[in-house]
């Protein structure tokens, strides 16, 4: 399945131009289906009701004005708990910061806004974004809609949740080691992880720097290409978002693929890989393959370190990162005797078990005496991934894979083995190590009806070509293959 | 690879934790089968090579505004201008203790 709402981008554009409806009565439309259906998701962690019905009165005002409308006037979209918005709390799914209401809007939040999109509410996750199930959230897990007693994935659940119910048009996510893609696998809905700098992350709550990409979920590849072409681009306000220009993605989106070459790297069909999801996404290449893609056989000999590299480099940035959460400057504060014990109470009661999981093994891996052992050699390490893609790509235009070794698996399954849990972004961490843009785009489902994704990676600033092949995928009927 | 009780308390200090006896022992267990697990990357010969750093800069070495070394030139650099900020009051709205414009703190010396 993509969507169950009937409304996309341009259905909006065509309706609120016909004045068929106003950009106020699909925001309504909206909250209804919202209060229906969160207290059984549990998608939503807040909503913006008054800075919504606000945009979409600005947008009808223009409308009856004639006024040229913005690329997503009216588009209801939900956004992450971890990316900032001015005057809306903003939790990142954890107890440390549950009265916490940014001054400032994240860019990509300004930048959606200013093309006219409403921006419904804040979306559940993982804590600080560290999880691959939803379950590590705060305030409860989220529960995939395509099967109520499975995850959605994670650690960006909420989002992918509330766009494949229908709770939104389209979702910002963030992605640091499969945190878009997985969760988009999980449930059924295109997902895109932009090139490491091609979005800013101004107002992004950081967890891992040299990791974390801001991106879209969507109910087709159209939609993710015109949220693309509002988000992406150079901003002064993030010193790590690339000095290269964004195109407008929907413009190309209906070039031919035929002729492309994408690779399929044997890696990610070996052992751990559910048959299912195997002959799916197998079927998916030979689908690419008839639209006129030549297939090449690849070896990506780095891809089994992949895991260990990213829970190396990814949890020692964070326990770098999120010591800022001390109960001075912001979010939750236990009293203490002294500063040392005012940190320790504050970050004991606030922080939960995942994410002290992680700030231990970050710590661990950067102190004295085991920094070379560990950091520094899965710095070099992350060196030979990115150069297996580099290689690769030398070869071909774009790769082709599963997004995750299985499809949404049970809630509470995984919960208490978390060296498993992390293997569920056993196939999307290595394009996050080297920085390149990836979608995971619906590829048929089980037998018992649940959603398989299939991952296109493509090199650096390629996102409108890994966009075209996902859009002939689609055309083609690849979703429901 | 073992990771002992010791090792998890003193990590735990580092990390500014402060861990119940069952964290303790719950944590001293998983991060040992973890840490079994990425002890893999020792298996790996990584004589010669490069550590990656930073993303950015891989980035941006692959497009034209760098020159051919790799090398970040002048045009890559913002101009160093100063631009105001103005939102002090903001930022301590959200302090949970605050006497502006400073964030109040237990005593930190003793004299």
């Amino acid at each position: 399945m993509s969507s169950v709402t009937p409304w996309t981008v341009a259905g909006i554009q065509a309706a609120l131009r016909a004045k068929k409806v106003s950009a106020r009565e699909i925001a309504t439309e909206f909250y209804a289906d919202i209060d229906r259906q969160n207290p059984t998701l549990n998608a939503y962690l807040a909503l913006s009701r008054e800075r919504a019905f606000a945009q979409a009165d600005r947008v009808d005002v223009a409308t009856a004005c004639g006024e040229k409308l913005g690329p997503l006037a009216g588009v209801p979209i939900a956004v992450k708990d971890v990316i900032s918005t001015a005057g809306v709390r903003t939790t990142c799914g954890s107890k440390i910061l549950e009265t916490y209401v940014p001054p400032y809007d994240a860019t990509a939040v300004s930048r959606l806004e200013k093309a006219g999109a409403v921006i419904l509410g804040k979306t559940n996750c993982d804590e600080f974004a560290m999880g691959s199930s939803n379950e590590n959230s705060a305030y409860g897990p989220v529960r995939n809609p395509v099967s109520l007693d499975r995850v959605p994935g994670g650690s960006s659940g909420g989002s992918a949740a509330a766009v494949a119910a229908g709770l939104a048009v389209a979702a910002l996510g963030t992605d640091t080691g499969g945190s878009i893609r997985q969760p988009g696998a999980c449930c059924g809905v295109p997902a895109l992880m932009p090139t490491y700098g091609r979005v800013s992350r101004y107002g992004l709550i950081a967890f891992a720097s040299s990791l974390d990409r801001i991106g879209p979920f969507a109910g087709n590849i159209a939609d993710a290409a015109a949220i693309m072409s509002v988000i992406a681009g150079h901003d002064e306000n993030d010193a790590t978002s690339a000095p290269v220009s964004a195109p407008d993605y929907g413009s190309e989106l209906e070039q031919p693929v035929q002729g492309l070459r994408i690779g399929v790297p044997e890696e990610y069909f070996a052992e751990g890989i559910d048959i299912e999801v195997k002959e799916k996404v197998l079927a998916g290449i030979a689908l690419l393959e008839k639209l006129g893609c030549q297939r090449v056989s690849l070896k990506m000999p780095h891809t089994e370190y992949a895991i260990a590299t990213y829970y190396i480099v990814a949890t020692a940035e964070a326990s770098s990162n999120l010591a800022r959460y001390d109960g001075v400057r912001y979010g939750l504060r236990v009293p203490g005797a002294t500063l040392i014990e005012m940190y320790r109470r504050t970050r004991e009661r606030g922080f939960g078990a995942e994410v002290k999981r992680r700030l231990m093994l970050g710590t661990y891996v950067l102190s004295s005496g085991y920094y070379d052992a560990y950091y520094l050699r899965a710095q070099k390490v992350r060196t030979l991934i990115a150069r297996d893609f580099s290689e690769a790509f030398q070869k071909v235009d774009a790769i082709v894979t599963p997004t995750a070794p299985t499809p949404a698996f049970k809630l509470g399954e995984k919960t208490a083995d978390p060296l498993q849990m992390y293997l569920a972004d056993i196939y999307t961490v290595t394009g996050s190590l080297a920085g390149i843009p990836g979608i995971s785009v619906p590829c048929g489902t089980t037998k018992e009806k649940l959603p398989i994704g299939m991952q296109i990676l493509g090199p650096h600033f390629s996102e409108a070509r890994v966009l075209q092949l996902a859009r002939a995928f689609e055309k083609a009927g690849g979703f429901t293959i | 690879m073992t990771i002992s009780r010791e090792d998890v308390l003193r990590v735990a200090e580092l990390a500014h934790l402060e861990l119940t006896p069952e964290e303790a022992e719950l944590y001293r267990g998983q991060l040992d089968e973890i840490l079994n697990y990425i002890g893999k990357l020792q298996q790996l010969d990584v004589t010669n090579v490069e550590p990656m750093a930073q993303m950015a800069f891989a980035n941006v070495i692959s497009t034209a505004s760098s020159d051919v070394s790799g090398h970040l030139t002048d045009s890559d650099l913002r101009d160093d201008t100063l631009r105001p900020c103005n939102i002090a009051d903001a930022v301590l709205e959200q302090a949970p203790d605050a006497a502006k414009p400073f964030f109040r703190v237990p005593k930190v010396i003793e004299r």
